[in-house]
């Protein structure tokens, strides 16, 4: 255990940065937004690929050797299309929407650290290979990231149309929904790395990644960070059986590809999150870093790092070409009956068990106290679901689920008009005899 | 303040290359009028009326707002604590503790109403 209270410190700390010239920092930032930007024309060439494999296809496979800038042709032909502004739409919204969905995602990078600190090639520089770091880093990430479901649910409600609300409303719920789960799950790297910046949650793991040590928390990350960015099976925003194509359905040309890219590079994001909170960020992997010194230092890194990014990237895919996509009360019930409950009872128990390992002079029998109570709460905490568990599976039974009952949670009343005001009232039929087809399900 | 003085670098090549991209679409792109493509989308009926200008919309996500805050909230609360866990020691694991246990009753107390079942 002595591994773990004690990590070896490596890399860089906060005091490596704020320290680079504009030069520097300009350079920085150009080659992360380019990163970016090919990053997410390749992840979406490598999507394609290994679904179509997946799938006994060939994939894109004509533009550029392999048909690798497949990607930027359709970047290409997306921006020749007619940009249309729908008539109902909010015009000033709409436009701004993508551009607020956009932003948010590339400046997530600023703190995602890359490597260790180098020199630049041609000069004697010593930077790190990370934008900037801040005492409070991670949450950066999960703030500004937050601000890019603005851009979502702008869209959605700007658009004017029933399909764009519904995914744009869907969408958000369910981002703020894994957000939690995912929020929570962070808290054990916190308590372990006693840091919240991202260079040194990576320093902290130098010899052994949080991923090992705190499996359940990197498992919960894991399914929230999926769901997070509304991907297979978790994918209800864009479910083209019931919305079309969700927030996005009004938009065209390079708005709609705007959004497209917001995707790719959230999915690169909470990928390279990952990366850095549980695979040990840069560091080269155990086996490699044991045989071969010089594994962690220069530019060697960033293999290491991309190798674990395009893991994660894989797993998505991976996802997507084997899962079906969950209903939304089975994934809503997922988020906010499992996962959180698991993520609270974890973040206890991991820091109980932290407290015994740094305690030296610690009396078993208040240790037995204390363990006790915690079972306790988590007993109470899992009793609960239990009730909610036997319920779920009462509605389950009948498809025609029964009213609510008097003291269920309050719902507002629907407008006297309907769903919508002035909508078209339903559709009725001289000949009241029964008629099969959907208007009878409709009206019954 | 150095810190996070470089995100504004980014900030504003990401926000110049958006803005770019949308004014750019309306130049590259054909003008050709069309009512019909200028409607909302909807499978090629004539679309509901949408609630603009002063009507609204029951939107029953409102439960499912309001319990992120309350967590949102705690897991801000959490993170210091994680942070300085060392230092703080049991003092900190119980006030969490107890913390933890009121969020918990609240969140205990919804789930029951079925403030989180969807319907």
């Amino acid at each position: 255990m002595n591994a773990v209270s004690l990590p070896l410190v490596t890399g860089p700390s906060l005091d490596s940065f704020g320290l680079d010239t504009v030069w520097v920092v300009l350079l920085k930032a150009v080659l992360i937004f380019a990163v970016l930007v090919v990053l997410t024309l390749f992840n979406i060439w490598f999507e394609r690929r290994v679904v179509a494999r997946m799938q006994h296809r060939i994939g894109p496979n004509v533009n550029g050797p392999f048909g690798l800038l497949q990607s930027l042709a359709d970047g290409v032909k997306l921006a020749l299309k007619e940009d249309i502004i729908p008539t109902r739409a909010d015009k000033v919204v709409f436009i701004l929407a993508p551009i607020i969905c956009v932003v948010p995602a590339f400046v997530t990078f600023a703190v995602i650290p890359f490597g260790p600190e180098v020199t630049i090639p041609f000069t004697d520089t010593v930077t790190p290979l990370q934008l900037t770091d801040m005492p409070v880093a991670v949450l950066f990430v999960m703030a500004i990231a937050s601000i890019g479901i603005y851009g979502i649910v702008l869209g959605g409600w700007a658009s004017g149309s029933t399909y764009s609300l519904l995914g744009g409303l869907r969408s958000s719920a369910q981002m703020i929904s894994y957000e939690v789960a995912m929020g929570l799950a962070l808290i054990s790297v916190f308590l372990f790395a006693g840091s919240v910046s991202t260079s040194e949650i990576v320093a902290a793991q130098g010899d052994l990644w949080f991923g090992l040590i705190l499996a359940p928390a990197f498992i919960i990350y894991v399914i929230a960070m999926v769901g997070e960015t509304n991907r297979a099976p978790f994918d209800l925003p864009e479910a083209e059986g019931e919305l079309v194509g969700g927030f996005h359905t009004e938009y065209s040309s390079l708005k709609f590809a705007l959004f497209f890219l917001a995707e790719y590079i959230n999915m690169v994001t909470v990928s390279a999150l990952a990366t850095t909170l549980f695979l040990g960020g840069w560091h080269a992997p155990f086996g490699i870093g044991a045989i071969w010194e010089g594994a962690n230092e220069g530019y060697w890194p960033l293999l290491w790092f991309f190798g674990k990014v395009f893991f994660f990237m894989f797993i998505f895919v991976w996802l997507r070409g084997t899962l079906p996509r969950m209903r939304y009360d089975q994934f809503m019930d997922f988020g906010w009956k499992r996962l959180i409950p698991v993520a609270l009872g974890w973040t206890v128990l991991v820091a109980v068990m932290r407290l015994i390992t740094i305690e030296e002079t610690f009396d078993r029998q208040s240790l037995l106290i204390t363990l006790g109570v915690i079972t306790g709460l988590l007993v109470v905490a899992m009793f609960v679901p239990s009730f909610g568990a036997a319920r779920d599976e009462a509605e389950t039974e009948e498809p025609d689920a029964p009213a609510k009952p008097a003291g269920a949670f309050p719902v507002p009343p629907m407008p006297a008009t309907g769903a919508v005001r002035g909508a078209a009232p339903p559709l009725t039929f001289a000949d009241s005899g029964p008629r099969p087809g959907p208007a009878q399900a409709e009206e019954s | 303040m150095e810190l996070y003085t470089p995100v504004l670098a980014l900030l504003a090549l990401a926000a110049g290359f958006a803005i770019f991209s949308v004014a750019v679409s309306t130049l590259t792109g054909p003008k050709r009028y069309n009512r019909a493509r200028l409607d909302s989308y909807e499978c090629g009926i004539e679309p509901t009326p949408q609630p603009f200008g002063g009507g609204r919309i029951p939107v029953k996500y409102y439960t499912v707002a309001m319990t992120f805050i309350i967590f949102d909230v705690e897991i801000m609360f959490l993170v210091p604590w994680a942070v300085y866990f060392d230092q703080l020691s049991w003092f900190g694991l119980i006030a969490v503790v107890l913390f933890l246990f009121n969020i918990t009753l609240a969140y205990a107390y919804e789930w029951r109403r079925g403030g989180l079942d969807w319907d």
